[in-house]
């Protein structure tokens, strides 16, 4: 192949699709579409024969009917009397809470894990060895239910607060009830002028990003540090603090008391909640500190002992130049693992967690028979959210890739 | 599935090997999907073609497959020797023993609230037998039929003693455990809806889930049939401390039920379940089934049922002798339920509803003739 000679010109022949390497490859990749095509086609008129056979056709009309049934988590407003529809929503907001919550615990938990696992301290690394082997070795429905048990089976139930020998009490002088149907922490009544002290926090946060950038920019100037730790601090509570005094304390609180057969007031954070959320966190958790040892170790030593060299302490060299360079390594893994996390928390219903596998998938499916519509539904959703975790953290880590001028 | 084009034989096979090469992982992947989406086409044609006659299939199986609970007591459960025994259980082996002789003749296949219906309408299996309610919507969308009731429930609630409630309405305020994917989650909402008052639900999967929770004390209360209640009462450490509310807040008829278009299978599930109905209403028990099915008797619908008359079995493809069999297998109706969930079992329910008609129930026979 090393020398060019120019081939005599000839008309194409229909042999050169199988012998020619220019167009072998092309002719296979067409016979594969046309094979792959066909069996689609087949796999539809068969699904469309069976499901007329068994005289079902395919109707999403149910959507709009009656669910009749209620749920306990909801963060929109729902009750029996509302539609299938709607019921479905309140299972995806519960997906959704349970998904960012736990995608942003498993980031936390997997890059201290990850950091740990390479300290020189034998204990500490060898602790997060036995986390990460651990977990990442037992299926993660085991540690769910086990993390579930462990709530229910350990905490009192809230007759226990009551009566005259009470042989539970609530912890942080009364304002919270551990109990085995969820813990029950004061909730945040929003009175009048409280939309002021929302801005006025808002304006303290916009504060604290003006000032950590002005920090950098006269750092790079400079040389100079400033404490932005601190100065955050400062901006984030005074101005609050001082606004909820002068605007006559808007927000108020409302504790849990023990009233009939439960708690009542407060916000219940339930335990099907708690346990799927601190399993999801730690299972991904330790798939995610791989990544980010993977992406440590992935950084030459090199770096580290210029940067020792030029007076940096380790925990500056950790920030500044080990994991800048280390992201670009662990973006990458970090995206599926987000995407794992998230379909995983489909296992929610083995708790009685209600997400939109337990209510779409599987109490309206029951109910009305439509099995193939709601799984239909369940999978555009679940390619939904992927996807669109996928684009975000592919923006994301176009941002970071190594910029080739 | 797909026949590889003759021409593809004329090839030089070194020609060939080298495309696979060049084609390396991606085919590789493609032929993965195509080998599992096949094997789903094929299931998915099972399915649709074991409609048209089910015995035919199930005596070429061998084993009828039998829908039933994934753990019941007195209903459908393992005993400790891991065979199944219950109620349902034994209307199962009365209807294997009615085809083919043989009470143990019969696959029992597990289903949850959520997958028995699925289970059901995509032929694994071929008929339910899994306390499971008859109602309006299954019987016509969801395209099933009831071929009778072989218990007559009602939903009820199950609360400790030392709850101090005496009644349901007093309930307000209480967290519920509650079976998900059940006609019970509808009657539950709308009896606190009407009453107006309010409760948590703490969704469960099977009884064992919820028995858990309830033992824990994760929920005041434990609804599902009040069959169901007592059956998991019974196999509580202390069953005196928990009390069924007098509350039945629905009609809960469960029976057997078959797939819609296979008329005739639906035929031998009701008539065998009508010959135990009918053994005990004329006083065939399984000590004395084989004794009466000897010789003919005085009684003409004893024979007729027995086979020692006219040609019974025969009109619904069976053996002359199959409700011998039937009887033979558990007993007749009465028997399988005092042995099972009667007055003399930990479970103890009394027949109430479910006494013959003779006696006050609604347990009631059409007539073999």
């Amino acid at each position: 192949m090393t020398i060019a000679v120019d081939p005599p010109k000839r008309g194409f022949r229909l042999s050169q699709l199988i012998y020619d390497t220019r167009y072998r490859s092309i002719t296979i990749q067409v016979i594969a579409l046309i094979l792959i095509a066909a069996l689609l086609t087949f796999l539809i008129v068969n699904l469309v024969q069976n499901l007329h056979a068994l005289g079902k056709d395919i109707d999403f009309t149910f959507l709009s009917s009656r669910a009749g049934y209620d749920i306990n988590q909801m963060l929109i407003p729902y009750d029996n009397s509302m539609s299938h529809g709607r019921a479905a929503l309140v299972g995806i907001a519960n997906t959704m809470l349970i998904a960012v919550l736990g995608c942003i615990a498993a980031t936390i938990i997997g890059v201290l894990a990850g950091v740990l696992r390479l300290s020189k301290n034998w204990i500490v690394a060898r602790l997060m060895t036995v986390y990460v082997e651990g977990f990442r070795n037992v299926p993660l429905l085991l540690w769910i239910l086990l993390i579930y048990a462990l709530f229910t089976e350990s905490t009192p139930s809230p007759r226990d607060f009551g009566g005259d020998n009470p042989t539970a009490s609530m912890w942080l002088f009364d304002t919270i009830a551990v109990t085995n149907r969820g813990v029950y922490i004061p909730m945040p009544v929003w009175g009048p002028g409280s939309t002021a002290l929302v801005v006025i926090l808002l304006a303290s946060i916009v504060g604290i990003l003006a000032f950590r950038s002005f920090a950098r920019k006269r750092q790079a100037a400079t040389g100079q540090i400033l404490p932005v730790f601190w100065v955050s601090l400062g901006l984030f509570f005074v101005p609050s603090v001082i606004a909820y005094y002068a605007l006559g304390k808007p927000l108020t609180f409302s504790y849990p008391e023990l009233g009939g057969f439960n708690f009542q007031g407060g916000l219940q954070v339930r335990n099907s909640f708690t346990a799927l959320w601190v399993a999801l966190s730690l299972y991904t958790g330790a798939f995610i500190a791989e990544n980010v040892r993977a992406g440590i170790m992935a950084v030459s030593k090199g770096q580290s002992e210029a940067a020792f060299a030029l007076g940096l302490r380790p925990n500056r060299t950790m920030s500044l130049v080990i994991l800048p360079q280390a992201l670009r390594v662990i973006i990458p893994p970090l995206i599926s693992q987000y995407l794992n996390l998230t379909k995983n928390s489909s296992l929610a219903i083995a708790v009685g967690y209600m997400d939109v596998r337990a209510t779409l998938g599987g109490i309206t499916i029951n109910q009305t028979g439509r099995e193939l519509e709601g799984i239909l539904l369940l999978a555009a959703f679940y390619l939904t959210v992927s996807l669109s975790i996928s684009t975000v953290m592919n923006i994301y880590n176009r941002g970071i890739m190594l910029k080739e001028r | 599935m797909v026949l590889p084009d003759p021409s593809a034989r004329n090839r030089a096979p070194k020609n060939a090997t080298s495309a696979e090469r060049i084609v390396g992982n991606q085919e590789e992947v493609n032929m993965n999907n195509s080998v599992l989406l096949g094997a789903l086409t094929v299931v998915g044609l099972a399915a649709g073609t074991s409609h048209a006659a089910t015995l035919d299939d199930v005596k070429a199986r061998g084993a009828l497959n039998c829908g039933v609970n994934t753990g019941l007591v007195g209903f459908a459960a393992p005993d400790a020797n891991g065979v199944w025994d219950g109620f349902d259980i034994g209307l199962c082996r009365a209807v294997a023993a009615a085809i083919f002789g043989d009470p143990n003749a019969v696959n029992f296949i597990p289903t949850t609230g959520q997958t028995r219906f699925t289970a059901l309408a995509s032929g694994e299996v071929d008929v339910l037998i899994r306390n499971s309610t008859w109602t309006y919507s299954r019987d016509t969308d969801l395209k099933f039929d009831w071929v009778g009731v072989n218990y007559y429930d009602g939903q009820g609630f199950l609360a400790p003693a030392a709850l101090g409630v005496s009644s349901a309405k007093e309930l307000d305020g209480a967290t519920v455990c509650i079976q998900t994917g059940t006609t019970t989650e509808l009657n539950l909402a709308d009896f606190f809806r009407v009453n107006n008052i309010t409760y948590e639900p703490v969704p469960v999967a099977t009884d064992a889930e919820a028995q858990q929770q309830y033992l824990a004390g994760a929920c005041d209360v434990f609804t599902t049939d009040a069959s169901g209640l007592a059956a998991t009462r019974a196999t509580f450490e202390k069953p005196e401390e928990h009390i069924l509310l007098p509350e039945i807040i629905s009609k809960e008829p469960l029976g057997p039920l078959v797939r819609h278009g296979d008329n005739a299978w639906g035929d031998i599930i009701r008539w065998t379940y009508n010959a135990l109905l009918s053994a005990e209403e004329l006083g065939i028990t399984s000590a004395n089934v084989a004794e009466m099915a000897a010789a003919p008797t005085n009684n003409p619908e004893i024979n007729r049922i027995l086979g020692t008359e006219g040609e019974m079995g025969a009109m619904m493809g069976l053996e002359p002798n199959w409700a011998v069999n039937a009887i033979a297998a558990g007993g007749n109706y009465g028997e399988l339920f005092e042995k099972n969930i009667g007055e003399n079992t930990p479970i103890g329910l009394a027949r109430g509803l479910n006494a013959l008609w003779t006696q006050g129930g609604l347990q009631y026979s059409p007539p073999f003739r």
